[in-house]
């Protein structure tokens, strides 16, 4: 009577696209549930794609995959209120296929993956909320859906839910997250004609750009904010750690307002129509922030394993390859005909710890608190550099002793030369 | 009982955006639905299925992705569902776009003979509310227009009694079987498809035809060469936007209130008020 699947696996957002495309490919019957109207509906934003992900998983993506611009400059900005010093880097290397980064907009690329499932063979059914898990034992067996006659069971279940995951939380998988582990970003696309967009930007044809700040955009919260090309619009947004939001009280839609009329990012922006504004939270906690990530009978995978590299800004990457390893290994242990129990699901937690994923992460565990103890990295800092470069550029008859002894002098004054030997200790640890 | 429910899949309008300059709609990304107003079509087939039992057939006429609409309708308990998609049909107007349905209509009757065609009132996008009685027309249906409810379906007797919305009023109606009813919205609410409902969906092979499958020989009757509506041009109305007034008023009272408006709007357009004292006795 009800339904059986070899697997499930929950959303279908880059993690589990990417977890029931491999499961399907290799023969393993699938079922994938989504809560949103179709794959991405949830999802409506520009965002980095990284080439090298979705290589690993359909490796000619590139002929059909809904791509907006591939990526030939990256820039980065420090921003004071009025001004910024920024470096560009820009190079002919990216400007040959294959591509390694490019702009999508996420409605469209979740689509196109969803239908790539399908296609493989993976049942995919949408605007269905899994309400929670079926539990044999301590052993999970199953779905439970919100709609009549929704328990459905399977050997295995991968959770792919996303940010917060409710259903790891009521099954006792992982805490609620803490406001101090989790960013809220703001975002908006802005349509823009590409006969625009191309001179202001200086790219052509499919070329685009991104562009990464840091400084008083953020009010002295963490955070960054970031523009991108696609191909008709811009997508622009900023976001910080919600215990931040949460103790300064400055909505997140004001910030990005203020972001926007910043004097060296309006004139990017200028005869742009927003199109979409959405708010999203990031799993930010880093390492020490990653709860249990398997037990009999599921694994989970993406955002809702709280896998996110937020010094670089990946996270669709770290989703897709979680989701394609915890595929792999069900596909081995389906393969050799043994269980999925947790002592052989923890052939996940080894192949995440020998990928990039869970390197990455450990190379920057000391981050978050490095950051919280230094707020002057998005305050102080940017106003110190912009005095400087001021300085620096200005021609006003001073001698140029003058000038640094002056910058030194600000620099010394306001942080104190052992705050920012501190500082820049902490920094170096954390990125070391 | 055989019933065909028309179902269009349009652009979700209050995401679509009009290009500034050229004045178009811009469709790059706006998600597509069903027809609303066929939904309300489709729930009253479903009523009459589930109270005496009945094939219900879904038929879209539309690009390959619009699939995924007659996919939905199987979730909530259509039987079948057929795409009529080709090429040939790009550009049809209402004219063009009857010819095609009715003539699917024709072939899909001749497994089973169709005694009920829904169409929603209009659509969304379109908005011309022609399609319905186009198709009735043509297959010479009995056509019930601005059904707000069916009240009784007798095969036997082949009858059928509706209730109409009109001015000042319902209108209970009885014709013969075969006819077609567009159905008015927010008649019914769309039931929630269950989770085999939606097992079903996802499984359902949809037949998709081309222009020869739907029965099609004549293609000047069809697309761009059918369709003889031209659109001579596309325009934005102004918005017109005058600063509203505050009126003030010394009490609270609903006839103080009423007085001081009514006052008010008389001092505007003294020729209102000339054409009102001209017609009526008495003091307001
Ligand atoms: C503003 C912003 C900008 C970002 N920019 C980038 C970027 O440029 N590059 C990058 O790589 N990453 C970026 N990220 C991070 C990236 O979006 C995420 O890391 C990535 O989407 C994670 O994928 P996922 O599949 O784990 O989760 P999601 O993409 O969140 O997908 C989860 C899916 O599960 C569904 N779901 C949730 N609960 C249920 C349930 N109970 N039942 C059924 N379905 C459910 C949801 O509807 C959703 O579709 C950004 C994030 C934000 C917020
Ligand atoms: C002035 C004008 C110019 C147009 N020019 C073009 C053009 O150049 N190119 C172009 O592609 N379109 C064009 N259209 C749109 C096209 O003519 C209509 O979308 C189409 O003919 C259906 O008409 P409608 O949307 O007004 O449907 P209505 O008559 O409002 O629909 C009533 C009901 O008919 C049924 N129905 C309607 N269409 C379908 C369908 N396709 N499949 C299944 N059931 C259906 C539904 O049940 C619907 O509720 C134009 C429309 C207008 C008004």
């Amino acid at each position: 009577m009800h339904e059986k699947f070899d697997t499930i696996v929950v959303g279908a957002g880059p993690a589990g696209n990417a977890a029931a495309y491999t499961l399907a490919k290799a023969g393993l019957s699938v079922l994938q549930i989504e809560r949103g109207e179709t794959p991405g509906s949830k999802n409506v934003q520009g965002a980095i794609l990284y080439a090298d992900a979705l290589e690993r998983i359909i490796p000619d993506f590139r002929d059909d995959a809904p791509l907006e611009r591939y990526l030939i400059e990256q820039r980065g900005w420090l921003l004071d209120d009025e001004a910024y010093v920024g470096g560009n880097y820009r190079a002919e290397a990216f400007n040959r296929p294959p591509y390694n980064r490019y702009t999508i907009v996420r409605a469209q690329f979740d689509k196109w993956f969803s239908k790539k499932v399908q296609d493989a063979g993976g049942l995919v059914i949408c605007e269905t909320t899994v309400r929670e898990l079926i539990f044999d034992g301590d052993r999970v067996a199953g779905v439970l859906t919100d709609r009549e006659g929704g328990a459905i069971y399977a050997d295995l279940v991968i959770l792919a839910d996303g940010v917060n995951s409710t259903l790891a939380r009521k099954a006792g998988f992982h805490p609620e997250l803490k406001p101090k582990d989790v960013a809220l970003a703001v975002k908006e696309t802005l349509f823009l004609a590409p006969e625009i967009i191309e001179p202001r930007f200086n790219v052509k044809g499919d070329e685009g750009v991104a562009i990464e700040m840091v400084g008083k955009i953020t009010k002295g919260m963490i955070g960054t904010g970031f523009l991108y090309t696609n191909k008709e619009s811009l997508t622009i947004g900023v976001g910080c750690m919600l215990s931040d939001f949460a103790a300064q009280k400055i909505p997140p839609y004001v910030m990005l307002e203020e972001m926007k009329a910043h004097p060296a990012i309006r004139p990017l922006l200028e005869g742009a129509e927003v199109k979409e504004y959405v708010a999203h939270l990031i799993p930010e906690g880093g390492y020490d922030a990653i709860p249990k990530l398997y037990g009999n009978g599921w694994m989970i995978a993406g955002d809702s394993a709280g896998l996110v590299n937020a010094v670089h800004r990946e996270g669709s990457n770290l989703a897709m390859t979680s989701g394609r390893l915890a595929a792999e290994t069900a596909i081995d242990l389906h393969a050799a005909g043994q269980p999925f129990s947790a002592a052989n699901l923890a052939g996940y937690k080894q192949r995440l710890d020998d990928s990039f994923v869970m390197k990455d992460l450990k190379k920057y565990r000391r981050l978050p608190a490095a950051l919280h103890r230094s707020p002057h990295f998005f305050t102080l800092y940017p106003e110190l550099i912009t005095l400087a470069a001021h300085q620096w550029v200005k021609v006003d008859g001073v001698d140029k002793k003058s000038k640094e002894r002056e910058v030194r002098r600000a620099f010394a004054g306001r942080r104190g030369w052992l705050g920012m030997m501190g500082d820049a200790f902490r920094l170096w640890r954390a990125f070391e | 009982m055989h019933i065909v429910v028309c179902i269009k899949q349009v652009p979700d309008s209050s995401q679509i955006r009009v290009h500034p300059v050229t004045n178009t709609i811009m469709r790059q990304g706006v998600p597509a639905v069903v027809n609303p107003y066929d939904l309300f079509a489709l729930e009253e087939a479903l009523r009459l299925k589930d109270t005496y039992g009945a094939q219900v057939t879904v038929l879209c006429m539309g690009p390959p992705p619009a699939e995924a609409a007659l996919r939905k309708a199987i979730s909530f308990g259509a039987d079948d569902a057929i795409l009529v998609t080709d090429r040939a049909f790009a550009g049809s107007d209402t004219l063009a776009t009857s010819f095609a349905l009715a003539s699917a209509i024709g072939q899909i009757g001749r497994n089973m003979a169709v005694d009920l065609v829904f169409c929603g009132k209009q659509t969304i996008d379109g908005d011309t509310a022609q399609v319905g009685p186009g198709i009735a027309k043509r297959l010479d249906l009995q056509l019930l227009t601005y059904v707000s409810q069916v009240d009784r379906v007798d095969t036997e007797r082949r009858e059928i009694v509706v209730q109409r919305r009109a001015e000042g009023g319902v209108q209970v109606l009885q014709t013969r079987l075969p006819c077609l009813i567009t159905m008015l919205e927010g008649t019914n609410e769309m039931r929630f498809a269950s989770q085999a409902g939606m097992f079903r969906a996802a499984r359902h092979p949809v037949r998709v035809w081309d222009k020869a499958a739907a029965g099609i020989e004549d293609v000047a009757k069809i697309g761009l060469k059918g369709s003889p509506t031209v659109v001579s041009k596309v325009f934005a109305p102004q918005p017109k936007a005058s600063k509203a007034e505050q009126i003030k008023c010394e009490s609270n009272a609903p006839k103080d209130l009423a007085v001081t408006l009514i006052a008010k709007l008389f001092t505007q357009h003294p020729a209102l008020e000339s054409a009102i004292s001209a017609g009526t006795t008495g003091s307001i």
